[in-house]
């Protein structure tokens, strides 16, 4: 049991140094390395879940042998290792799906370029998840955008030189805001380990003193970690990075790269920042008001698109608005419903990108709706897996989305403010009725026969009339069992929700 | 506020050069400002930082002599930041640039916002 404690700084140093080692490999090497160091990382995670969840406690391990105020330390009780295990199994399965069509969009030769910055995203993001120390979370947060910088413009065209030239102006625009937020945070307690932060702000709030410079820090930190996890109204550069990159790189940039700044925002309000005083502060309206706006606005977005990808894209806002809002209602209810969308959300936006190439993939390359039209019978497997990220999204009952909605729902209901109560259900409800509109305009598109004037039976493969040829299940096993496991996570997340949710609530509890 | 504000000048004009930096980041549409301008916004933490960790009077945090009581050194925490956030803003800036010069071969533009009308007008 003694060991399980080292395994999250191992898991880190691991996917680090992998990244160092892909540098000297040739791309197959580093494909094969890369893979192996997250089923690993994804072991010692789930080991180090077993201990905590067995134990119902959260342990600190001191880095280097400097003791507590000063030195560097991780800490994690059961939420931190779980978050790790389910992105690890995101990125697996986000990296198999776009395998094939990684190999074609990135020139030869720059394939183990492509692992490095899939291993260093790891070590950041397991380091964002597990660090106790503010300016490391400063540190790897740059390291993060660096890496999915690296994601966006590893297939070399215009678009996505463009779209990582933007990404990194906001992304820089954000840490710059964050970075001045942890130096004030600095000034006003001298400490930079989280636990110690919080205890000396707890002294500032009760003593009266620091009331308009608190505010103020907690004002940037928030809005830095907003900008950089793209909420409503600084999602401006989302579309172009998500749409334009290769498939992997934007299942991994939405489901990962984004939640691990929302997770490390939740860190910092629970270990920081303390839930009351963020509570008192009245930022936390400010984040509710937005993640409402981000709900609608980005749905609307999504609904006046004509591209299959960038619609997933601003379907992303939207849900990334219910997140913030969950975060805004202010009750430990409405943080496991955001945290259980974290979970949910990772799961099913990376399946819809992975299932939407492959339904471009059977229509020419092309992403325009015309184009898609019986998409999914040329290719059968991306068909019925867009159907059920889609169903997910909407949120039908069985699927992961359902019970996210149902969640923040039932956070909404229980809150003892009218003021809250009302706008969460029913911008709820209008977002659900855009998610459908968009959502199943796309799958009936998919599932519309072509052939012109003469009606062709859905069977009927065969057909004069056919633009585009079908992919059968056989040509591509791999592309295949992705997709199953995405659907069978997405099932496993909304018909054993109890378990999940009881896990979030227990280590909420030992959090900060 | 007065006298809080020259008392404190030194951070006044951090956060004064910060706030030059962020907009210069967010408004200008010439790539090559856009970094200088990340640059200042960086430096500008720099200089607040290490005003933070300044004690009049103190020396630098280098042991002489084996006098190691706290009233001869400054605070090292600070400097220490610094020096991690130099490393930082050295990487992301040339990131930056080499995204720049990716740009400019390809467009003969350092304008972003024409870049995204010409990619708009290639239909890509």
């Amino acid at each position: 049991m003694e060991i399980i404690r080292n395994f999250p700084c191992l898991s880190i140093l691991l996917a680090m140094f992998s990244a160092i080692i892909s540098s000297a490999l040739k791309g197959k090497g580093a494909r094969w390395l890369n893979t192996f160091v997250i089923i690993v990382v994804g072991a010692l995670s789930a080991a180090a879940l077993y201990m905590t969840m067995t134990t119902g406690e959260s342990y600190v391990y001191v880095m280097g042998h400097v003791p507590a105020p000063f030195g560097n330390e991780i800490r994690f009780g059961s939420l931190e290792p779980g978050v790790a295990l389910f992105f690890c199994v995101i990125m697996l399965l986000s990296l198999n799906g776009g395998r094939k069509k990684l190999l074609l969009e990135i020139d030869p030769g720059k394939e183990n370029l492509y692992y490095i910055m899939v291993d260093l995203l790891l070590s950041s993001l397991l380091a964002l998840v597990y660090t106790n120390d503010l300016f490391t979370a400063y540190v790897f947060v740059e390291i993060n955008t660096i890496a999915a910088c690296g994601l966006i413009m590893i297939t070399e065209r215009g678009r996505t030189i463009e779209a990582a030239a933007r990404y990194m102006i906001m992304s820089l625009l954000g840490s710059g805001l964050f970075l001045i937020g942890i130096c004030l945070l600095y000034d006003m307690t001298g400490h930079l380990l989280m636990s110690y932060i919080r205890v000396s702000i707890e002294d500032i709030v009760a003593s009266g003193m620091y009331h308009a410079p608190l505010l103020v820090t907690i004002a940037l930190i928030v809005v830095g970690l907003a900008i950089k996890s793209a909420l409503f109204p600084f999602h401006a550069w989302l579309p172009d990075a998500y749409g334009y990159s290769t498939v992997s790189s934007a299942a991994m940039l939405s489901s990962l790269v984004s939640k691990g700044y929302i997770f490390l925002l939740i860190k910092l309000i629970y270990r920081v920042i303390g839930f009351d005083t963020f509570l008192n502060s009245r930022i936390i309206n400010v984040l509710f008001v937005f993640g409402l706006a981000g709900m609608i606005m980005g749905s609307i977005s999504a609904i006046r698109e004509n591209d299959i990808r960038r619609m997933i894209s601003f379907s992303s806002v939207a849900q990334i608005g219910y997140i913030y809002m969950g975060f805004g209602l202010g009750t430990s209810a409405g943080m496991v419903a955001s945290i259980f969308h974290i979970l949910s959300h990772a799961a099913t936006k990376s399946l819809l990108f992975v299932s939407g190439v492959g339904l471009t993939d059977v229509s020419g390359g092309h992403k325009e709706f015309v184009e898609l039209t019986g998409s999914g019978y040329r290719n059968v497997a991306a068909g019925i897996a867009f159907m059920v990220g889609s169903l997910s999204m909407v949120g039908i009952p069985a699927f992961s989305g359902f019970i996210s909605k149902l969640l923040f729902a039932q956070a909404a209901v229980q809150h003892n403010q009218f003021a809250k109560l009302l706008p969460t259900l029913i911008v709820l409800a209008v977002s659900t009725v855009l998610n459908t509109i968009y959502f199943m305009k796309t799958v009936i598109r998919i599932y519309t026969p072509t052939g012109g004037t003469s009606y062709v039976a859905p069977g009927n493969a065969r057909h004069e009339d056919q633009k585009y040829a079908s992919v059968s299940i056989k040509e591509n096993p791999l592309y295949v069992i992705t997709l199953l496991c995405f659907i069978i996570l997405n099932i496993i997340l909304g018909m054993c929700s109890q378990p999940i949710t009881d896990w979030i609530t227990q280590g909420l509890s030992v959090f900060a | 506020m007065g006298e809080h504000l020259l008392a404190n000048y030194a951070e006044a004009v951090a956060m004064f050069l910060f706030g030059i930096g962020f907009t210069n980041l967010l408004l200008q549409k010439n790539m090559i400002k856009k970094i200088i301008g990340l640059n200042i916004m960086d430096t500008a933490v720099y200089l607040f930082l290490a005003e933070k960790g300044y004690i009049e009077g103190h020396i630098a945090p280098i042991v002489v002599n084996g006098d190691l009581s706290p009233e001869t050194y400054i605070n090292p925490v600070p400097s220490g930041l610094v020096l991690t956030g130099i490393v930082v803003s050295v990487s992301v800036t040339a990131l930056m640039l080499s995204l720049t010069i990716r740009l400019y071969r390809r467009y003969h533009t350092l304008d972003l916002d024409e870049i995204t009308i010409r990619l708009k007008k290639e239909g890509l």
